[in-house]
């Protein structure tokens, strides 16, 4: 998958997406500026496939759907954290940017850590060290958006 | 097994007659809400579903509100596709500016929000209409797009925390430092995915604008929503508050928890024993109270949002401002909720008072609030604000800072120029 860039407890919608850049909600524009008032250097580091490793109530604050969607434009291919914000939890669904709950795996990764993830499965492995992590399975209900493809393709297949 | 407050709301909108906690249920709304950051990407979301139409075109509330008056040429592009869409749509309730308030303040005084209502809207503050008995939740622009497709949400079940509120807050305790000293003992993620549900004795001792600040900031403790048991004060304020849309046939549904109801934790808090409070940088659980403060000067004061925007607000803080000046190099913002409040503003003197003490007086925005416009923070600035975060930047610069504080304490701070009590002037 990619490379783990760690982050502390709390990380807010603030840091992952400031306010003054939500004129606007394309992906690649939002990307350019995801965690800016955190890490300057993320949007430049940052490679496709990569993973971001944090502490609990990661996306806390705002509704700002433009969170998740800068997330997912700068090519994170997957966010850990013991738990998440409940809004953003959401919202990482709804805009199809997978989220794992693993308070093991948020403890054991390191920054530059290779990481792997199977979703299906809910197992994540961190190749640096050689170990695997259980994470909270989807929840069947979740599962379900999935796989009719997100909140929109659930509405009209509901239609 | 009992049902909680919240949870029996939601068992009536899902159509169930009972619901437990961690269940997974479909609900039907009665109001779905955006703003012009939020509202523009719900609305091409909406587009991509195809369907033909908002599912009831009284129900969808749309309010320009956060870079609202445009703050530049991105900001009016984003409004002006909010009001296309409401025109497009014939969406009745679009606020437009000079008639707008910020939306958390707008919705409860137009009464389009009244007890057991299920709504969602596009904005994490809107939990403030807990405070009315109202089951209240943000949510991000693609669930409120499902919601105006559909009229429907899902939701999982949440558990709660009771809140038994008892005894008489101070003189200058205000319901923004009851609620800051409870996320301040429960912490920012104390209610993660939970209701925190609020009764007691104490409750009589609480105005509707003290419940609604405090409801407001349930999202600050990383709640689902925020909840308030439905009093004598609640009835007279939906009375005095009732829906001009009458197409909406509002109707004020009473939901009690049951007797034997299941809640995670109970938590009795004193309001004797709460003094006026104040959130450090950068989390609103970093609170202390005003006598812990030490010696914290200011280059801004920051009184209204969403939070603190209400008339009692404008009230307080003119009784403090009255006669006396701003401090010499701080600048003082105060920004009605609503064009309503700014009115009463003037017509009760508070305006003058105000812009005799040196404040200015903004229209109703959510602008400075979250560092969007009218207020930014330069490098090394520090704010003392009656808004609802204080995290890295939030205001402005990401070397700025912002505490949190009610408007009692906030107006003294200005009088003194750093943090100061409101008993001391």
């Amino acid at each position: 998958m990619g490379i783990a860039h760690k982050y502390g407890e709390n990380v807010d919608t603030d840091v992952i997406i400031p306010a003054r850049y939500l004129v606007t909600s394309d992906p690649a524009e939002l990307a350019k500026h995801c965690m800016e008032d955190m890490d300057g250097a993320f949007a430049a580091r940052v490679r496709p496939g990569d993973v971001i490793v944090a502490g609990k109530n990661f996306g806390c604050g705002s509704s700002r759907e433009h969170a998740p969607i800068a997330i997912k434009g700068a090519g994170v291919a997957c966010v850990i954290a013991p738990t998440f914000a409940r809004i953003f939890y959401r919202n990482a669904f709804n805009t199809g940017l997978p989220i794992l709950e693993s308070e093991e795996a948020a403890a054991g990764i390191d920054a530059g850590d290779e990481v792997e993830a199977d979703f299906a499965a809910g197992v994540i492995r961190n190749v640096t060290k050689g170990e695997t992590y259980r994470a909270e399975p989807f929840p069947p209900f979740i599962s379900r958006l999935i796989e009719s493809g997100g909140l929109v393709e659930y509405v009209k297949s509901a239609k | 097994m009992g049902m909680t407050m919240t949870q029996k709301i939601l068992a009536a909108h899902a159509g169930l007659k009972r619901v437990k906690a961690g269940q997974f249920i479909e609900a039907k709304l009665d109001i779905v809400l955006a703003n012009d950051i939020t509202g523009p990407p719900a609305i091409k979301e909406f587009e991509k579903m195809g369907v033909k139409g908002v599912f009831d075109a009284n129900k969808v509330v749309l309010v320009p509100d956060h870079f609202t008056p445009n703050k530049d040429i991105q900001a009016a592009e984003q409004c002006k596709l909010l009001r296309s869409f409401a025109a497009e749509r014939e969406i009745a309730n679009y606020f437009e500016v000079g008639e707008m308030g910020i939306e958390h303040a707008l919705l409860p005084e137009k009464g389009l929000v009244v007890a057991g209502d299920a709504v969602i809207g596009a904005d994490s503050h809107t939990c403030t209409y807990g405070a009315l008995g109202a089951f209240a939740t943000g949510v991000g622009s693609t669930d409120m797009a499902a919601g105006m497709a559909s009229g429907k949400a899902w939701f999982k079940v949440p558990a709660a925390i009771r809140f038994e509120l008892v005894g008489k807050p101070g003189k200058w305790v205000s319901g923004k430092d009851v609620i800051l000293h409870i996320i301040g003992m429960i912490g920012v993620d104390g209610a993660l995915y939970k209701s925190m549900e609020f009764m007691g004795p104490g409750l009589k001792r609480l105005s509707m604008d003290d419940r609604l600040s405090m409801a407001n900031m349930a999202i600050e403790a990383g709640a689902k929503n925020g909840i308030f048991a439905v009093d004598e004060q609640t009835r007279a304020y939906m009375k005095a508050h009732k829906c001009k849309n009458k197409a909406l046939k509002k109707r004020i549904r009473v939901y009690e928890p049951d007797a034997d109801a299941v809640y995670e934790r109970e938590i009795r808090v004193d309001l004797s024993k709460i003094r006026p409070t104040v959130a450090f940088p950068h989390l609103p659980d970093n609170t202390r109270s005003i006598d812990e403060v030490g010696d914290v000067r200011v280059d801004q004061v920051v009184i209204g949002s969403c939070t603190n925007g209400r008339y009692e607000d404008m009230k307080t803080a003119a009784k403090i401002l009255k006669g006396r000046k701003v401090a010499k190099g701080v600048r003082c913002i105060i920004f009605p909720g609503t064009q309503r409040i700014y009115l009463d503003c003037v017509r009760d003197g508070f305006a003058e008072i105000f812009v005799k003490a040196g404040a200015v007086l903004s229209t109703p925005t959510c602008g400075p609030c979250l560092g969007g416009h009218s207020g930014i923070l330069a490098a090394g600035e520090r704010a003392i604000s009656t808004t609802n975060r204080n995290f890295v930047g939030r205001m402005g610069h990401v070397d700025s800072e912002v505490y949190l504080a009610s408007p009692a304490v906030a107006a003294a701070s200005a009088v003194r120029g750093r943090i100061s009590n409101p008993e001391e002037l």
